[in-house]
């Protein structure tokens, strides 16, 4: 739910990065974090247990420009992976405007990878979403790793919709703008059609 | 779309902010945070600058939803009101209507009994303002005539032009 205040001409967007445990989601806001202008991000507020395993969220708020004499600004959050946070993940995507979803690509992994996206639809669902129409993007991530699976092989797997796919190696940065560009695009697209 | 956006006009704003400004006032507090429960805040009064409004949104949005979770984990339908003392600095949160969360953070100056009172009356004005916003959406969306969005003529070269390229 895209939040726009015409008094102080601000349109603030809400992107979740979703995805099984230890794929990658805290890695690519780190990225991003570490790499935007310092003028331009938040805090990134990471709530982690003591290994720096996602306990509840991570959140990045950043400014993106101006959109038509719209400040844009962008919430990234990410869910906590691990199974057992189901309560939590499902609270974060309440309000969300679009789902990055970070697979990983080793191949002992791909069974978390489908269970995952099978628990995003439930949860967007219960949150009043459908994901097969809420911006969506699916990154592969840890293309580097000499475990990993085949692109085709993946896409067969873990592509329904056509979405974006698009590659990734996040804790080199590979992929990562790329990624949430992709997902801003569906996102501001959306508001063309709102 | 699932869900109507929130939109809010220059004077649905400036009647929130005022709220939020006597709010601060009356209630001898630090600073007043209007939040989103989605996590983004809405308005703020007082010594705003002192603290990370937008972390504070965010935090205070996954608190919320969190301790909902709880309620309804035991039957309950939420817990309207959160307190949290600290040593000097305290902090009140509670829920206005179904989409605002409304921040107190005060010290020594003043007592939870005050702000419990002061917010209580503040809470509904805010409510009103939230029903009227509401109300709006509602028509616009079923009348179908929806104010022509800002965006609609939005193109890749924007999105380009927001990260650089």
């Amino acid at each position: 739910m895209t939040f726009i205040n015409y008094a102080s001409r601000e349109i603030n967007c809400k992107i979740v990065y979703y995805g099984p445990g230890l794929c990658g989601k805290t890695t690519n806001i780190q990225w991003i974090y570490e790499q935007a202008n310092p003028e331009k991000r938040g805090k990134l507020v990471s709530l982690a247990t003591e290994t720096d395993r996602t306990l509840f969220f991570d959140f990045l708020p950043l400014d993106m420009g101006t959109v038509k004499g719209f400040k844009v600004r962008f919430h990234l959050y990410t869910v906590p992976g691990q199974v057992f946070y189901d309560a939590s993940r499902k609270l974060i995507l309440r309000g969300c405007d679009g789902i990055i979803f970070v697979a990983d690509s080793q191949r002992a992994r791909m069974e978390a990878n489908i269970e995952s996206i099978a628990n995003l639809a439930t949860n967007l669902k219960e949150n009043g979403f459908d994901i097969r129409s809420i911006p969506y993007v699916l990154q592969l991530n840890k293309r580097d790793m000499p475990s990993a699976a085949t692109i085709p092989e993946m896409e067969r797997l873990l592509r329904f919709r056509n979405e974006p796919m698009i590659e990734a190696v996040a804790n080199k940065g590979g992929g990562v703008i790329e990624t949430l560009k992709a997902a801003a695009r569906q996102v501001l697209m959306e508001l063309q059609r709102a | 779309m699932a869900k109507l956006d929130l939109m809010l006009f220059e004077e649905e704003y400036k009647l929130l902010q005022e709220i939020i400004g006597r709010l601060e006032k009356d209630a001898s507090a630090k600073v007043v945070f209007l939040v989103d429960k989605n996590g983004q805040q809405i308005a703020a009064a007082g010594d705003v600058k002192s603290i990370d409004a937008t972390s504070l949104a965010s935090l205070t949005a996954g608190n919320v939803a969190a301790t909902d979770g709880l309620a309804k984990l035991i039957g309950e339908k939420e817990f309207s009101l959160l307190f949290h003392e600290g040593e000097k600095d305290n902090l009140h949160i509670s829920i206005v209507g179904k989409r605002g969360i409304l921040v107190v953070i005060f010290d020594q100056n003043s007592s939870l009994a005050l702000v419990r009172l002061r917010v209580k009356k503040a809470s509904k004005e805010l409510q009103e303002i939230f029903d009227q916003v509401e109300q709006r959406a509602q028509k616009e969306a079923d009348s179908g005539s929806r104010f022509e969005s800002p965006f609609s003529e939005i193109t890749d070269e924007d999105i380009d032009r927001l990260f650089g390229d």
